[in-house]
């Protein structure tokens, strides 16, 4: 039977991406932040996921304004990169797993989420990113993936009270799936920031932290937390953490923590990033 | 439910793409969206003016995009993730073309950047600035 072995949090910064495609991970300005990935490239190593499932969003990068799916899962064998502007980032294409992904797709629609099921999909840096901070520069991805995209662009985006349930639905679909697979979640984005208007620049330390100890002991309260806060509190962008309730809900009442770090800044951003797994 | 798009009028310096000014700027974003391929970024460097005048633009709207004023784009429906593809044609990161909508130059906002942010304080309500 597939299972779910842990969850992972982290920011997916575009800028960290291009450090890394420009190995400028050493430079001073970049290598406290890297730093705080050196425990996690170790510990992936070591656990061998078959699968991660990642929630991310799109940056207007894949779906325009024609189409605006508020849940999506990529169900096809393989995502290319896509280009945002500068060119497709130089990393691998990324491999799918459409025996559990069509069957994710499924039990979710299933049970209710109406989901937008993608037989082609381009990925961006919300999803490669995250599996550079995670596994380097490798020839391939040594993990098969499962996007799933989330509207946090366009208000109004799911509740929170949504995303922790999907999560939750997510883990019930992983453990009905008879294949023997490791498989992790990961929920992308935040931690505060904001990259438009006047306000631009706000990062709020104090928030985040809260947000990451109650994302870890009180999902059950944090997922009522309205958008209005998060935009607030956290930025025009840092709504973005929503998405971490979703890798949340996916882990079990109880987690245990594994890793925990937080930087600021990165360009814009302030960097926040959890391993934890579920308390059997 | 309701939806409550006034609930951010509020908030200082920001301004929140909801589905109502994802539909005053649709022509705007697919605009942006169309400088993901390198064919198109090359047609429209060659010439601006004719290339925008393809898409079915506002004159306010098309205006901004040749100023590059990116809060009059956000005004105008636009998001930062679609006018992304504009500075990043011009070669721009996200830090560059940010900047110009604060009060700060580019190196005054990369040092508050590396400060630790800019401080909520005084930053979480309209009101309490005394701005409408």
């Amino acid at each position: 039977m597939a299972r779910i072995t842990a969850g992972v949090t982290t920011s997916h910064i575009p800028a960290v991406g291009a450090a890394i495609d420009m190995h400028r991970t050493s430079e001073d300005y970049w290598k406290a932040m890297f730093a705080g990935y050196e425990f996690s490239k170790k510990w992936i190593a070591d656990e061998k996921p078959d699968v991660v499932i990642i929630i991310y969003n799109d940056h207007a990068s894949y779906f325009g304004m024609d189409i605006m799916p508020t849940f999506a899962i990529g169900i096809a064998d393989s995502f290319n990169i896509c280009d945002e502007g500068y060119g497709p980032r130089p990393v691998p294409v990324v491999e799918g797993h459409s025996g559990l992904a069509t069957h994710l797709a499924a039990s979710l629609i299933t049970d209710d989420f109406d989901m937008t099921v993608l037989n082609l999909l381009e990925v961006d840096h919300g999803l490669t990113v995250p599996l550079s901070l995670m596994f380097g520069e490798p020839d391939k991805w040594p993990v098969k993936v499962i996007p799933i995209p989330v509207n946090v662009v366009m208000y109004p985006q799911p509740s929170g009270e949504r995303c922790l349930s999907i999560g939750k639905a997510i883990r019930k679909a992983v453990q009905d799936y008879d294949e023997d697979l490791s498989v992790q979640v990961w929920g992308t984005g935040g931690m505060s920031h904001q990259i438009q208007g006047a306000r631009a620049g706000l990062i709020n330390a104090p928030w985040d932290s809260k947000f990451m100890d109650d994302l870890i002991n009180e999902p059950e309260t944090l997922q009522f937390k309205p958008h209005l806060e998060y935009m607030v509190e956290a930025g025009s962008e840092g709504v973005e953490l929503i998405m971490w309730l979703i890798m949340r809900g996916a882990l079990g009442p109880e987690v245990e923590t594994v890793h925990r770090f937080y930087h600021v800044p990165a360009s814009n951003t302030a960097v926040g990033h959890l391993i934890l797994k579920p308390k059997e | 439910m309701k939806p409550n798009f006034k609930q951010f009028d509020d908030i200082p310096g920001t301004t929140i793409f909801t589905i109502e000014k994802a539909r005053q700027g649709f022509e705007l974003n697919q605009f942006c969206m169309s400088l993901r391929s390198l064919e198109n970024r090359t047609r429209w460097l060659a010439d601006e003016k004719k290339y925008i005048s393809e898409w079915n633009l506002t004159p306010e709207q098309e205006q901004a995009v040749l100023d590059r004023d990116f809060q009059k784009m956000l005004d105008c429906g636009g998001n930062v993730y679609f006018l992304s593809k504009i500075f990043a044609t011009d070669g721009l990161s996200y830090v560059q073309a940010v900047s110009t909508m604060t009060e700060f130059n580019e190196e005054e906002y990369k040092a508050m950047m590396l400060a630790g942010g800019r401080n909520i304080e005084g930053w979480r309500s309209k009101k309490e600035r005394g701005e409408k």
